[in-house]
């Protein structure tokens, strides 16, 4: 094995080792609360691939956490911690709704790249303020992006309910757009080619975040601006030095990745409710940090991570209703033990795992 | 007027302790260099174990004890990652505010059963308002007594637990042998640990203090305010005293009036007749609205720094190594 390859392989088996202990430490909790923690397992597994259905919808939950996982990884190569994908997410999601229900006569395909700019555009507000006041003013992007978070919620919803509700309806919702600038769902999608498969909200923005991960990776590793960006993040001295404006580079970056958890308002909205709903985006900007780090903000990582999480999701969707004991909420813990053990904690094996990887490559060599 | 004015600075009072409380907190982790966004998760740990154990005891005293246990636990799994193991402080901070959301609310249903809520408690596993001496008698003098009456007089013991924190916390930080020790190590650990004093050990110590007052901030809002405990409850006030701390400058007393700012801001909202005097302006939800967001919208203003530069100790966020 050459170094690279010893490296890459440390890298994997560290971050198989701490998922297993935050997963480890998610069974105790599922222990301790009475249930058996390998029912719960299987229960899950069942739950997201166990039948077409159940593996709609973890595709589905996927798409929406490639989005914010993304959003996030822009923001972490440029150095940033940005926790506003929520609220990003949030109102990029508002102005897709809002173009829908503008151009609800247009074609599909007019209207599925306005909707893309739109929530590059308002998602990317959302995240430039913070990074111009980062950029700026030094404020830490921690605190202003969570505060933007809470304002877009409040705005939402003063907007749900006074302002785009209809009059008749009592709950704070649009009303549904046309059926026309609806993304079509993979039922459809398969139905064209001749296979049938079951419904669920999985809809063609997948392919867009499939689309989004391969840009990603070109922007970030390939063009003189990701480059710039990642000098940024790993030294800003050295930017400076290299003549690198650290400034436009943390806005740019703050702009991508509002308009990239943006794009969760296409899925959510266009693919699956074809109406602006309150907290479409509930936890999903969170989970993109739990995503992004586990994927290590590579986008290959961040494809299996959401893929993990997706089953996460939707596996802890069957298991809170199949065990009442065990709430929805238990994939927010399990989150939280992998932001650490990922996140944080990611040193805690690592020089044992490097000694092992060493010593097993150099018996082999 | 005057008893309206009286009335929003009572409210302005009580809502400000929780923000005092974790503001300290804030206080002593940052000083001694060790980031800590995480005072959100532990409030709402400190107010849902808070919650529970006050059910169970029917002692609100015990479900203090609870709430700064659990501010602990989550302050040093904190300083576990963050000092000894010399990991990412922000993610850590992240880390522990997602598992206490999700904690919490698997938790109160696993043993509750009400959709992420406790149980109502009882006046007596709560924390009462306790009447001053004389503030009945004192009560008809103009102004003072009035003051004294309202504002002063009437509150439950953990208001004046916070308000007492301050000037303990001021003092304990730049008055004391050990805030010596622990501004040096937020500004300069490497001097500290060439006169023989361990860095790693004065931060664990500064999150022993910050565990127990965030968990404390916590037990505010469920065993005094609300009484019981509902998912999500702190919305955002752990940030919010974490930027009073940085629009405090880091030291306790201005950190106080950071407080107090945003809390008047929480006690107008809460103040119906304010909105009806706006009333004929404005539609009232918009102003509902806007008064709703602008403790946050302050927030983003005042970081942003339009009031003067705000100075983070030296070594804030870097984790220290006698090899460097």
């Amino acid at each position: 094995m050459n170094e690279r390859q010893v490296n890459d392989l440390v890298v994997t088996l560290v971050t198989v080792t701490n998922l297993l202990l935050a997963f480890l430490i998610s069974g105790v909790v599922i222990w301790a609360l009475g249930e058996d923690p390998w029912f719960a397992l299987e229960t899950m597994l069942y739950g997201a691939f166990g039948y077409d259905e159940g593996l709609g919808y973890t595709l589905y939950y996927t798409t929406n956490f490639i989005f914010t996982a993304l959003g996030f990884a822009i923001g972490f190569h440029c150095g940033l911690f940005n926790i506003g994908a929520e609220g990003q997410a949030y109102i990029g999601g508002l102005a897709v709704g809002l173009l829908c229900l503008w151009l609800e006569n247009w074609s599909l395909w007019i209207v599925f790249p306005l909707a893309v700019i739109a929530s590059i555009i308002f998602g990317g507000i959302w995240g430039a303020i913070p990074g111009y006041l980062k950029a700026r003013h030094g404020s830490h992007e921690v605190v202003t992006t969570i505060m933007f978070n809470f304002i877009a919620s409040v705005i939402m919803v003063y907007l749900l309910s006074h302002v785009l509700r209809p009059p008749q309806e009592m709950s704070p919702e649009s009303r549904d757009f046309a059926e026309n600038v609806w993304i079509p769902q993979m039922h459809e999608i398969f139905g064209w080619f001749g296979f049938e498969i079951t419904q669920t909200p999985l809809n063609g923005t997948f392919f867009f975040a499939l689309i989004c991960l391969f840009l990603v990776w070109r922007f970030v590793w390939f063009t003189r601006w990701g480059y710039e960006l990642r000098t940024v993040g790993t030294n800003e001295s050295a930017a400076v030095y290299a003549g690198i404006n650290v400034s436009k580079n943390i806005i740019i970056a703050m702009i991508i990745c509002g308009g990239l958890s943006g794009f969760v308002g296409i899925n959510e909205i266009m693919g699956s409710s074809h109406r602006i709903m309150l907290n479409f985006q509930a936890g999903i900007g969170f989970t993109g940090i739990a995503v992004s780090l586990i994927g290590r903000n590579h986008p290959l990582g961040i494809l299996l991570a959401a893929l993990l999480f997706g089953i996460l999701y939707q596996g802890g969707a069957e298991l809170s209703f199949e065990v009442q004991a065990i709430d929805r909420h238990m994939v927010v813990l399990i989150q939280g033990l992998v932001v650490l053990f990922a996140g944080a904690l990611e040193n805690l094996f690592r020089p044992q795992i490097e000694q092992f990887v060493k010593q097993v490559a150099i018996r082999t060599a | 007027m005057w008893n309206d004015l009286l009335l929003i600075l009572d409210g302005t009072l009580r809502i400000s302790v929780p923000f005092v409380l974790a503001a300290m907190g804030g206080i002593f982790a940052e000083r001694s260099g060790v980031i800590d966004f995480g005072l959100e998760g532990k409030m709402l740990g400190g107010a849902f174990v808070a919650a529970a154990v006050a059910h169970w005891t029917q002692s609100a005293w015990l479900g203090l004890l609870g709430s700064i246990c659990i501010g602990i636990i989550f302050s040093m799994i904190h300083g576990f990652a963050s000092v000894t193991k010399r990991g990412n402080q922000v993610v850590s901070c992240v880390a522990i505010n997602i598992f206490a959301m999700g904690l919490t609310v698997v938790l109160a249903n696993a043993w509750f059963g009400m959709g992420g809520k406790t149980p109502q408690l009882p006046k007596e596993a709560r924390f009462l308002s306790i009447e001053l001496p004389f503030a009945e008698t004192l009560r008809d003098i103009p102004v003072i007594g009035e003051i004294y009456y309202e504002l002063i007089s009437g509150h439950n013991i953990l208001v004046y637990i916070a308000f007492l924190a301050v000037p303990i916390t001021a003092w304990v930080v730049f008055k004391s042998s050990f805030g010596l020790h622990l501004r040096a190590t937020g500004e300069n650990p490497l001097a500290v640990d060439t006169t023989g004093i361990s860095v790693n050990k004065t931060r664990y110590q500064a999150l022993l203090l910050n565990g127990i007052l965030g968990g404390m901030s916590g037990a505010y809002l469920s065993t005094a305010h609300l009484g019981f405990f509902v998912k999500d409850m702190s919305a955002g006030k752990g940030y919010l005293a974490l930027a009073a701390m940085i629009v405090g400058k880091w030291r306790p007393y201005s950190a106080m009036f950071a407080c107090l700012l945003f809390s008047i801001l929480f006690a107008i909202k809460d103040k119906p007749e304010i909105s009806e005097m706006l009333k004929g302006l404005v539609p009232l939800n918009l102003i509902e609205s806007f008064l709703e967001m602008s403790p946050y919208i302050l927030t983003v203003v005042i970081l942003a720094g339009f009031v003067g530069r705000a100075v983070a100790p030296k070594a804030i966020g870097q984790p220290f190594s006698k090899e460097k």
